[in-house]
């Protein structure tokens, strides 16, 4: 482990969930999918192809990984069916 | 069998660069830097190197891309001046930073405003503090060994190389080259096993957007964070000072030259007084310390070739028993004065060693400096008062 930190001589890190902290803290503001608007087809998943932070699942009824969504609103902005809604709070529990 | 070529040292480069098998070019082109990109491009086209030249928009995406080929473990090569070097500014800092082997010729040319394409050395001195090696060359010889040591020195201590040399007078004059045996070459420079930590089986996040101060691996460990890496960069730049002296050691073992390592001397050996300078106006110092000689002044030439990191030990041993320092260079630190001059002087500050200290600014913007004025000035600051002056200033 010595070793390890002696050579380290460039920000260099693997990848990997986190590695930026749990960027969830940074949420203002908290997104809800309502699953009944949503189309539920993997041919739409605007959401998750537009968010930048890869926190939006693939699977049906879609889940949003609350730990790293830092609330920036751009799957509410894009979803075609308006099926997600953003509320002020950083966590679901604060809306509610 | 000797491989003797007439040509400039922008072809030098060119084809140093080729003999140390680069593998990623990124170049912009910019006077009087051009026939560096243009012949490496040349080689490219006709196949006779086998590298990816990627013409980028810009000297900021030139340095970008060869830092990105770095980091995938590529040898890679990028030439730039003036105003385009100031264009790196960024990504110089992000090389160093990065510790990513970069080599980069530097064809020195003055910076606008107003325009010139003429030569000095105020584009690299402006560059002094990013982190990056910098050596300067006399001639066209030493930029061809010197591009394949700077292979050498980059890949041993993982920090970028600028070889610097003057436009016009080196950049565009054809003088004969030794070139170096392709098998030598690779025997002098072994393959690069990549920057240390990152391999393309485990695909490293380079210089994350977010780095905690000690940063978090995701495995658990702390790890350095900014400033702890930054202080390793500076050991191991001033650990570089003995990587340059002993890559020119082993140079000259193995093709016959030596360029001095940090810095050469000139008729040193019994010298009462020395001129300090670098690149080609030290070249031209000889003229005026042999004119000097003849006048019954005993006169030696210190060559700076290293100036990042900066030889201080070696300065300071070679101006051990002088009387009077006179240093001439083609750039200036606006509101004090020459950067090499200012360098030198701390460093015998840190000694008991008080020689009468002159230093004068240059040949800017290309103006012509003549052995004849380097005599005059020197000879009034010798036998006269110490002066920090200015050569060939007119209308005033």
């Amino acid at each position: 482990m010595a070793d390890k930190i002696r050579e380290t001589i460039s920000a260099a890190s693997k990848p990997a969930p986190g590695e930026a902290g749990r960027t969830g803290d940074w949420r203002s503001q908290t997104p809800f999918i309502d699953h009944d608007k949503c189309s539920q087809k993997d041919t739409c998943l605007l959401c998750w192809l537009y968010c930048p932070d890869g926190v939006v699942g693939r699977d049906f009824p879609l889940e949003i990984d609350l730990e790293y969504c830092k609330g920036c609103g751009i799957c509410a902005e894009e979803c075609p069916r308006e099926a997600i809604t953003m509320a002020e709070g950083k966590t679901r529990d604060d809306v509610a | 069998m000797t491989d003797i070529r007439i040509i400039t040292a922008n072809e030098a480069a060119a084809v140093a660069a080729s003999l140390c098998g680069v593998q990623v070019i990124a170049a912009y082109p910019i006077t009087p830097q051009t026939p560096v990109t243009e012949a490496l491009a040349g080689m490219v086209e006709s196949g006779e190197l086998k590298a990816e030249y990627l013409t980028v928009e810009s000297e900021h995406s030139a340095m970008a891309s060869v830092i990105a080929a770095s980091q995938v473990g590529a040898r890679v090569f990028t030439a730039t001046s003036a105003n385009g070097l100031l264009y790196m500014h960024e990504m110089l800092h992000w090389a160093a930073g990065s510790r990513v082997p970069v080599v980069m010729a530097c064809v020195n040319r003055g910076v606008g405003a107003p325009w010139t394409i003429l030569n000095d050395q105020q584009d690299s001195i402006s560059q002094r503090d990013t982190g990056w090696i910098q050596l300067y060359c006399r001639n066209s010889q030493e930029v061809t060994d010197t591009v394949i040591q700077a292979y050498r020195i980059a890949e041993h201590v993982n920090v970028p190389v600028m070889v610097c040399y003057d436009g016009f007078v080196l950049s565009h004059a054809s003088t004969p080259v030794d070139i170096p045996d392709r098998e030598d070459v690779d025997r002098y420079l072994p393959r690069w096993a990549g920057v240390p930590g990152i391999s393309l089986d485990s695909c490293m996040n380079v210089n994350p957007l977010i780095l905690s101060e000690p940063r978090q691996f995701p495995d658990g460990d702390l790890m350095p964070g900014y400033m702890d890496l930054r202080y390793r960069l500076q050991e191991d730049l001033v650990a570089a000072l003995e990587t340059i002296e002993t890559a020119d050691r082993e140079f000259e073992s193995l093709f016959g030259r030596s360029w001095g390592g940090l810095l050469w001397e000139y008729r040193m050996e019994d010298a009462e007084h020395a001129l300090v300078s670098m690149g080609s106006l030290a070249s031209e110092s000889t003229l005026a310390a042999d004119d000097m000689r003849r006048q019954g002044l005993r006169v030696g030439v210190i060559g700076v070739r290293a100036y990042r990191p900066f030889p201080a030990g070696r300065l300071v041993s070679a101006l051990a028993s002088v009387k009077t320092v006179t240093v001439f260079e083609k750039d200036i630190s606006y509101g004090y004065g020459g950067a090499v001059a200012m360098d030198l002087k701390a460093a015998l500050f840190d000694t008991e060693l008080r020689p009468r200290f002159s230093s004068f600014v240059a040949g800017l913007g290309g103006r012509d400096v003549t052995p004849e004025q380097l005599v005059r000035a020197a000879t009034a600051a010798i036998t006269e008062e110490p002066v920090h002056g200015w050569i060939d200033v007119r209308g005033r």
